[in-house]
């Protein structure tokens, strides 16, 4: 069906589209090019000057810049290593047959939607909270001090928050993964004397290996850019404790006032990202293919 | 050794009753054939014996002790399944060196057995290979190759060549005898394909809707089908049944000739009938014929019958031949 003639049409067709994309793009990545290229504070907006790359190496020379790159990688890894292991244990769960199997996987993918801020409040005010907070209650209920999570936790609640709101999305992918495999080979390896740790091991991964691909994918995608947790809960303190990449943009820009210098970080933050992506996808990307 | 005993052994899945009580012996070294209608009840069966599913009440010996409450892989049998259940990440060589590596075998063992095993089923350029990259056939041979290095007491194939083409089947039915015919193991063989049961058993149990309908060697329920069912699954073309004048006449209430047993004249015989399709096949001649106040029949002559539609002929069955069956589908004689 591929004639010159519909290839041409297609494309045609097509075009509207991808130039909106296009547009929506690179419009907004031009205009941070460019801000970031001048020197642009808000306390001194009319006091605006061409400074060529000093805004790069202010965000790059700044201590704050390694704890915060720090801070993105520690809580984009632990979030991947407790959702996918979590996720693949709550989907191993979920795959058997139990009562109300289907109101069970409702309520187990519930989280993924909540949206950030709220999940997060109610994790500060509801479980967290040293004063009122659910746990601070068990922990008085058996005679221990309540935890003081967001002053002596910081990085742990928010890798708790974040990780709560993703194990939905990873079990569901992983889940649906293990109900694609062929319950034949299964009884193969049975015959075949494959206890239960050999038959997950030799089998049951390697089949779900390409969906904890995706997972991993399009999870570091969205943990690279975790921001309304942060600023709900621990505003990115105490100090900088859990300030990451996205955070500390927003502080150059919004709390210090200055454009430029958060118009850099935000260019150096998609450089990162495309860094991250180039290695996951080199790494574990084969797994796609095939 | 593998020899296989199933008393009395019964399979519900909860209300719906799927095996009602099956007494059965296959020997050591013998190849059975279960065959029977899509749905009667053989893949069950087969799964009892290899302890995929539990009996509901029964028991099943092997080697004369009762293996009803031993897990699958402790059977010591082997299965090879319709959609040969490969496993698709593992090349041949691991497929074929799965079991071997479960039993906690050495890897010098294991390379040794998986090379005989590949050497016997010409798979050995192919051990590197993935199974989606193999044919439909070489993907049975893995399949089988994976049971082979068992060393296992009995086989169980369900099916295994429904999913090949008809050449490859004959060819792979050819294998799988002479298989049998150099390993000497016990095999049970799983198929509605009453040729592939015909051509490959030397025992044959035809199941209908969960029970036994008749055991014995291919010739045996060629020759002497004890009912109707039996008569009409064996053979191919199907017998020709006959009820009313002809088989009262004979004490029957239906009798029974197969195509091949009637002779055809075209000036007198016993029933007169017209040609409505004559296929000519080299060998043989299949005629298709409507008998008057009988209904269809379909005869089978040697060479070439010179027979066109419409044309008026005359059947006379061979009385020898005859199978005459009572009233509830019995055989009588
Ligand atoms: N796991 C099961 N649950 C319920 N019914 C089943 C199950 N397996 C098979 N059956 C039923 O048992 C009957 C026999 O099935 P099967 O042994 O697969 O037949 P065959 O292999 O002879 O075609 C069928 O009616 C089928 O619907
Ligand atoms: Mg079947």
């Amino acid at each position: 069906m591929a004639t010159q003639q519909t290839t041409t049409a297609g494309r045609v067709l097509v075009a509207p589209s991808v130039i909106l994309l296009f547009v929506w793009m690179i419009v907004p990545l031009v205009m941070t090019l460019y801000f970031s290229s001048l020197r642009y504070s808000l306390l001194d907006p009319d006091n605006v000057s061409f400074v060529g790359l000093q805004n790069y190496t202010a965000f790059l020379t700044d201590p704050d810049f390694l704890t915060a790159l720090y801070n993105t990688l520690v809580l984009v890894i632990s979030v991947l290593i407790i959702s996918v292991c979590g996720g693949i244990l709550v989907a191993l769960l979920m795959d058997q047959p139990v009562f109300g199997q289907n109101v069970l996987r409702l309520m187990v993918i519930a989280p993924f939607f909540v949206i950030p801020t709220v999940s997060a409040l109610v994790w500060k005010n509801l479980l967290m909270n040293p004063d009122s907070g659910l746990f601070a209650w068990i922990a008085r209920s058996l005679g221990f001090d309540p935890i003081v999570w967001f002053t002596n936790w910081p990085m742990l609640s928010v890798i708790v928050i974040v990780s709560w709101e993703w194990l939905p999305f990873a079990s569901l992918i992983l889940l649906t993964a293990l109900q694609s495999l062929d319950e034949e080979q299964k009884e193969a390896a049975s015959l075949d004397g494959a206890g239960p740790i050999s038959y997950f091991g030799y089998i049951v991964l390697p089949h779900i290996a390409r969906a904890i691909t995706v997972v991993i994918l399009i999870e570091t995608i969205f943990l690279l850019s975790v921001f309304a947790e942060i600023y709900v809960t621990t505003a990115g303190g105490p100090g900088n404790a859990t300030t990451n990449i996205p955070f500390l943009v927003y502080k150059q820009a919004l709390l210090n006032f200055d454009i430029g210098g958060a118009s850099a970080g935000g260019i150096i933050a998609v450089i990162l990202a495309n860094i991250v992506a180039f290695f996951l996808v080199r790494i574990i990307g084969r797994n796609l293919e095939g | 050794m593998g020899s296989i005993q199933l008393k009395s052994v019964k399979k519900a899945f909860g209300a719906v009753s799927v095996i009602n009580g099956i007494d059965l012996g296959i020997e050591n070294g013998e190849f059975a054939v279960f065959v029977g209608p899509s749905g009667c009840g053989k893949s069950t069966l087969l799964r009892l014996i290899a302890g995929l599913e539990d009996v509901t009440s029964g028991q099943v010996l092997i080697d004369g002790k009762d293996a009803t409450n031993i897990g699958p892989s402790k059977r010591g049998l082997a299965m090879v399944f319709q959609s040969y259940a490969l496993y698709p990440h593992m090349s041949v060589r691991g497929n074929i060196a799965f079991a071997l590596k479960m039993a906690g075998q050495g890897a010098d063992v294991i390379e040794q057995k998986v090379r005989k095993a590949a050497a016997t089923l010409n798979l050995t350029d192919y051990l590197d290979r993935k199974p989606r990259q193999l044919s439909g056939g070489q993907r049975q041979r893995v399949a089988i190759g994976r049971a082979i290095v068992r060393e296992p007491k009995a086989f169980l194939f369900d099916e295994p060549l429904s999913n090949l083409d008809a050449a490859l089947r004959v060819q792979m039915r050819v294998e799988i005898g002479e298989l049998h015919n150099a390993l000497k193991t016990t095999m049970i063989y799983v198929t509605h394909d009453q040729v592939e049961a015909m051509t490959m058993a030397d025992k044959i149990v035809v199941l209908d809707r969960g029970s036994v309908a008749q055991v014995g060697s291919p010739l045996e329920l060629y020759n002497r089908p004890n009912g109707l069912f039996v008569a009409g699954f064996i053979g191919s073309p199907t017998m020709n049944m006959i009820r009313g004048p002809s088989a009262e006449k004979r004490g029957a209430a239906t009798i029974g000739i197969r195509p091949e047993h009637a002779d055809i004249s075209t000036t007198a015989g016993e029933w007169p009938a017209t040609v409505r399709l004559a296929e000519h096949l080299g060998s043989d001649t299949f005629v298709h014929a409507e008998a008057d106040g009988i209904g269809p029949l379909t005869l089978r002559l040697e060479g070439e019958a010179p027979l066109h539609p419409d044309q008026r002929i005359f059947v006379t069955p061979r009385e020898a031949h005859l199978h005459k069956f009572d009233k509830d589908g019995k055989r009588i004689g």
